[in-house]
């Protein structure tokens, strides 16, 4: 291994601040590798408090119905989640807008499907200064979606990788670890990670990808392929 | 026929007609008519005979009912508080609302105006009681007030047609030389009741005097409760559209609450046209307000819903569903109050969407993933039932579960591959099952239990998938798998 690419030397030395960047009171849109993925959802909601104010989820109708409506037994039932199910997308945009006005939110989520003609850098702009002026992190998840012209301030694109090892189980999937890149932001240099969320402690661990290609460890997938 | 514009002089006799069972009959006459004896009833044919000269047309009976309908609520320009009485009349109650017009007989002398500009004619009297008014304004003078304890000499010198009473009642009292309710009301209390014990309310002449004189209570029950606070703005012009006015309205509504420490939940504005329809629009808020800007921000996108027609020239403001509101002021420098805020982002969405489209999950004690997540609107109180599930849920659930096409099945365990929205995943790892059976108390019999497993595909994505039922339960052939669910 020559080369240490430059994601692997950046997350060495901010290992720390990685999850700050997500932290955050910006405007951040995650791009979900493959549409039906829980990887983006799960990826937004491991930043955001577990047990303080309300979070805004608005959903337009397209995504509601290929990545389903959000589940508050797996989600948290100590959350609270107000939810706006719409059917256009121009009116997620207006009620993530109008949510960011309000100062008691934890968070606005919103979630579009596809490249709607409404969500143009315009939008962006407006949904990312009126979350910096109230202090409101707002997550926007796109889904079959291209990475246009944006003014989000962190943009990510999240994807499942094979799951941690399961510490009693070893043919059931551990905790969720994702393949997260952070393509374009203010506030750090871009880069790849391999994230593992902590579901115990509730944390994110940031982690060099393995740019070799060699099998981590603890990855049970061969294992199991084996076994059967 | 005066509101299309055609109407025939007034000493030509006209009438209305009606089908009848032997042919068309009067259904009702005009003045001139009537006078010549044309008698509601009588067949067309037979009056025809006799005055040949008798205009008739054809009464659009429907018509007139639904006219009736809506002229119910048209009177509530005058008054909170209006009710239908039979087949033409109305009654209002005024009570408290004829200083807003200068008195009694300039508010009476508006009615008429209104109702002669829509093309109607109305007879108009104010009584105390309900029975005294209907009588009045059928058989006493044009717009005649009486006053309190002025019923009984003023009801004396009137038929006794003028109690609401059947015709075979009428007919009696008649041949009892009983023409008046003067002469009715001087007979002895004692005798008429006796005679009278066993007749109904209709037939009954001392429980309508009784009404009429006010000694039983006859209530007016309108269609909705009344409004505490109002505002309106009364318009020289017809207008078709009432944005300029609204900041004014809502203003003076929550000055009127304000005053009286109140505040409301659902506004009502109501605009009057001029051609006697009424158009409302309702909104609703989740926690009591009396904040103008706020109130006006969630008329902002229903004004236009509104059909001017010829335009409007009153509109009012209602507040409903009113309660006692304290000001709390819970931060010591006097900033904004969070739960506030949050109530109001509700309402303000709530506005704009529609109340489905807004909505809290509500948790609910069930094995069944569906069953135990409702969405519910959230205008509604908030319900606290956290409670701790104990296996793992995915964070997704898809609304219906979709079912999936299994390449390669074990007879243990999920399938090794299987088909989902035409994308081939091969399962390397699971967990499971998770046995959910129906729930016999909900469920239709023949519903298949479930097996849930979590199972991971070769690139990494979780699916909560589940087979319903078992081979050989007996409740259906091979049991099918389905996708219900993703996992973070």
């Amino acid at each position: 291994m020559s080369s240490l690419s430059p994601s692997k030397r950046l997350s060495s030395q901010t290992r720390l601040s990685l999850r700050s960047i997500g932290a955050q009171k910006v405007l951040s849109d995650v791009f979900a590798q493959t549409a039906a993925d829980g990887a983006a959802v799960g990826f937004v909601l491991a930043h955001l408090p577990r047990d303080t104010g309300t979070i805004l989820w608005a959903q337009d109708r397209l995504s509601e119905k290929e990545a389903g409506q959000p589940y508050m037994a797996g989600i948290g039932p100590e959350r609270s989640v107000l939810r706006v199910n719409v059917s256009r997308p121009s009116d997620v945009l207006v009620a993530m807008e109008d949510a960011l006005r309000c100062k008691a939110m934890t968070a606005v989520i919103g979630e579009i499907w596809g490249d709607p003609p409404s969500l143009d850098f315009t939008a962006t702009k407006r949904l990312a200064l009126r979350a910096e002026a109230n202090g409101v992190p707002c997550w926007l998840i796109r889904r079959a979606g291209a990475p246009n012209l944006s003014a989000a301030r962190n943009r990510w694109r999240v994807g499942s990788l094979p799951s941690a090892a399961h510490p009693h189980d070893p043919q059931a999937p551990g905790d969720p670890r994702w393949q997260v890149e952070l393509f374009r932001s203010r506030y750090a240099q871009p880069g790849t990670w391999v994230v593992r969320y902590d579901r115990a402690s509730d944390r994110l661990d940031f982690s060099a990808p393995h740019v070799d290609g060699a099998v981590e460890k603890d990855h049970g997938a061969d294992r199991q392929r084996a076994a059967r | 026929m005066e509101r299309t514009g055609n109407a025939p002089p007034d000493d030509l006799p006209v009438a209305m007609v009606a089908e009848g069972q032997h042919g068309p009959v009067i259904h009702d006459t005009n003045r001139a008519a009537r006078l010549a004896g044309v008698r509601p009833g009588t067949r067309v044919t037979d009056t025809k005979a006799v005055l040949p000269d008798l205009q008739t047309e054809y009464a659009d009976i429907a018509g007139d009912i639904q006219m009736m309908e809506r002229l119910v609520f048209w009177v509530r320009r005058w008054c909170p508080w209006s009710v239908q009485d039979g087949p033409n009349g109305l009654v209002l109650d005024t009570t408290g609302s004829d200083h807003l017009w200068g008195g009694e007989a300039a508010m009476l002398a508006d009615m008429e105006a209104a109702f002669s500009a829509l093309g109607l004619t109305a007879q108009i009297a104010m009584a105390p009681t309900w029975g005294a008014a209907w009588a009045l304004a059928r058989y006493g003078t044009a717009r005649s007030i009486c006053l309190e304890g002025q019923i009984e000499q003023t009801l004396a010198p009137l038929c006794v047609d003028a109690l609401r009473l059947n015709n075979g009642t009428v007919l009696l009292l008649r041949r009892l030389g009983l023409k008046t309710i003067g002469a009715l009301a001087d007979i002895p209390r004692l005798s008429l009741t006796r005679r009278f014990v066993k007749a109904q309310l209709y037939d009954n002449p001392v429980l309508r005097l009784d009404q009429a004189t006010g000694r039983i209570a006859e209530p007016v029950s309108s269609p909705d409760a009344a409004p505490a606070f109002r505002a309106y703005a009364r318009l020289p012009e017809p207008i078709m559209d009432p944005t300029p006015f609204m900041p004014d309205l809502c203003h003076d509504l929550c000055t009127q609450m304000e005053e009286q420490g109140y505040g409301c939940r659902t506004l009502c504005l109501t605009v009057y046209h001029t051609d006697g329809d009424t158009h409302r629009i309702d909104v609703a808020m989740s926690v009591h307000s009396r904040d103008p800007d706020h109130l006006l921000y969630l008329f902002r996108d229903k004004l236009d819903a509104i059909n001017p027609g010829y335009g409007f020239d009153l509109i009012t403001l209602e507040a409903g569903a009113t309660e006692q509101m304290e000001v709390v002021q819970t931060r010591l420098e006097g900033g904004a109050d969070e739960a506030v805020d949050l109530s109001r982002l509700v309402d303000r969405l709530t506005a704009r969407f529609g109340t489905r489209a807004v909505s809290r999950p509500a948790l609910r004690q069930s094995h069944v993933p569906e069953r135990a997540q409702r969405w519910v609107t959230a205008m509604a109180e908030a319900s606290v039932n956290v409670e701790a599930v104990a296996p793992e849920r995915p964070i997704g659930l898809l609304y219906t579960p979709e079912e999936v096409r299994v390449l390669y099945a074990v007879p243990k365990g999920p399938p090794v591959q299987f088909i989902w929205r035409r994308q081939t995943h091969k399962v390397t790892r699971y967990a499971g099952p998770e046995r959910i059976a129906p729930e016999w108390w909900h469920d239709k019999p023949g519903t298949r239990l479930r097996d849930y497993f979590k199972v991971e595909d070769h690139v990494g994505r979780r699916f909560w998938l589940y087979r319903e039922g078992l081979h050989g339960d007996g409740r259906g052939g091979d049991p099918r798998w389905f996708v219900h669910g993703m996992f973070a």
